[in-house]
């Protein structure tokens, strides 16, 4: 299954039952997938008229308390922001996937991860943060979708799944874990109170700034707890490590490739790979780097996630970076070189 | 041991299928497999072509860059691929098509008219199996048995007249 279409079937057997988008390569099958399945399963697929228009209709469907998503690539998750902000100020669940594309502007259709920055400190205006999850295989993907709205209904906020064209379009063998439905009951909700209780008010406009501020506050207590709870991260081959290698998504996978050559000629390399990006994993990733001289970063971007991988170490050891941008996907071979340049002792 | 796979042709060869084959060959065997077809603007009218991988371990990198089988349905393909086959890889290229000789001498490279095959045996389009049936018999990546299997799998039920057509160009390939 590609991609793309394990994310639409890995959501449908979530209980997601809206979904709304505007078509945009590399992610085309995603919606197409909705679009062929989502109404047998009781749910509305609807083709929206803009990447705006879509992402207001998950902040309406998500107000009523239903499981609800949206997808893009790069251009369309920008048009997306303002309402991505509305729903985070707003307190409302939702499910976005991005499938980054080259960029800026139009860019290109290729692979990408050139949106790492606007997914994790700026994904719209105002005080808020996405949980942003970076999969790294469809088999990931699928297991993503299903704890994305978990997570999201858990801590009343979007969560973004953050892939790229490689991971939309390739095929691998999926398998679709038993997943019982465990939605919470969303007392929130502007579901009809049908005189029966007090009508809930979905809302992010606070015109007086103590009462926005305090449910700003409120809001990073939470984040808070997500930090604590929720950050993840793969750890390969660190123990010994000399040099450590940090790459997410599919990038990821190239690097652990770079690794395995590495370690085929002697050289201790190991790679922490971060799953969620906000969160960004700073506990595990020193703890993957202590015993390491140096790190590498490797992005398909100019170099967007090495600031949070300096950050965590606190400068502690010296970050360099590699990386191919505007849809040019790195092979083990060009990264082999650059773990021998920057010192590999073998 | 791992195949990594880079099937090349024009768009309409049915170059992408003919890799979603072999990934389901590799799946049947029990390997680990990916597919990853190029999705540019090249595939309307251009060139086309897919990677697909099959491993024992788990699969790095789905883009291959480097074959250690080619497979060129066209001579633009086998011309832009060629350089990157790794020493003593495996190139095989529909002779109808490829008007060029392969231009190294440390791979092991074949020809069959698959495009022509196709058409005296009245199988229309069936040009990528009959390659795929050469690459059985070259390479003994999978079996005659598995290639049955998979395309039984990856043929959907309104189509299924198609499938005796699938296994007699196969046939041709192994046989040829």
């Amino acid at each position: 299954m590609k991609g793309n279409e394990a994310v639409a079937e890995a959501a449908i057997r979530a209980g997601c039952k809206c979904f709304f988008g505007y078509p945009i390569t590399p992610q085309n099958e995603l919606p197409a997938y909705f679009a062929k399945k989502l109404q047998a399963s009781g749910g509305v697929f609807l083709q929206a008229e803009s990447e705006i228009a879509a992402i207001n209709m998950v902040l309406g469907a998500a107000s009523a308390g239903v499981r609800s998503m949206t997808s893009s690539s790069s251009p369309g998750i920008s048009l997306k922001a303002e309402g991505i902000s509305y729903i985070a100020g707003s307190d409302l669940p939702c499910v976005i996937v991005n499938v980054q594309r080259g960029g800026p502007g139009l860019g290109s259709i290729q692979p990408s991860q050139a949106d790492y920055l606007q997914a994790t400190k700026a994904m719209g205006h105002g005080d808020f943060h996405v949980i942003v999850y970076a999969p790294c295989s469809v088999q990931e993907m699928v297991d993503t979708v299903f704890k994305a709205f978990e997570i999201a209904d858990l801590y009343r906020m979007p969560v973004m799944i953050l892939a790229d064209g490689l991971l939309g379009q390739m095929m691998e063998p999926v398998s679709f874990p038993d997943f019982t439905l465990s939605e919470p009951t969303k007392k929130w909700a502007a579901d009809g109170h049908g005189g029966k209780r007090k009508k809930n008010i979905i809302n992010s406009l606070f015109l007086q700034p103590d009462d926005l501020e305090r449910t700003i506050r409120e809001r990073f207590a939470r984040y808070d707890e997500i930090k604590a709870r929720e950050t993840e991260a793969e750890l390969y081959m660190t123990e010994d490590a000399d040099i450590v290698l940090v790459a997410y998504g599919a990038t990821a996978r190239v690097v652990k490739s770079a690794v395995n050559l590495a370690r085929e000629q002697g050289i201790k390399a190991g790679l922490v790979r971060p799953v969620t990006l906000w969160p960004f994993p700073e506990k595990e990733l020193n703890e993957g780097a202590q015993n390491a001289r140096a790190l590498l970063c490797c992005e398909m971007s100019m170099g967007q996630m090495v600031d949070d991988v300096k950050l965590a170490i606190n400068c502690s050891k010296p970050v360099t970076f590699y990386g191919r941008t505007g849809g040019s996907i790195p092979s083990p071979t060009e990264i082999l070189e650059e773990i021998k340049r920057i010192g590999g002792v073998v | 041991m791992t195949h990594e796979i880079l099937a090349a042709g024009f768009g309409g060869q049915g170059v992408l299928f003919l890799g979603r084959v072999l990934a389901q060959a590799g799946l049947i065997d029990g390997k680990e497999v990916s597919w990853f077809p190029s999705y540019g603007p090249e595939m309307r009218g251009g060139t086309c072509n897919c990677s697909v991988c099959l491993s024992e371990k788990p699969i790095g990198s789905p883009l291959v860059t480097h074959p250690s089988v080619l497979i060129a349905m066209n001579t633009p393909s086998l011309e832009k691929f060629i350089d990157f086959v790794v020493p003593g890889g495996v190139v095989i290229c529909d002779s109808t098509m490829v008007d060029t000789e392969v231009s190294r001498d440390d791979v092991k490279a074949f020809s069959i008219p698959a495009s022509q095959l196709a058409a005296d045996n009245d199988l229309k389009g069936g040009a990528n199996i009959i390659l795929i049936g050469k690459l059985i018999k070259e390479t003994g990546v999978f079996t005659r048995e598995t290639f049955k299997k998979a395309i039984e799998k990856i043929v959907p039920p309104e189509r299924e007249h198609l499938i005796a057509g699938n296994l007699r160009a196969a046939e041709i390939g192994i046989n040829s």
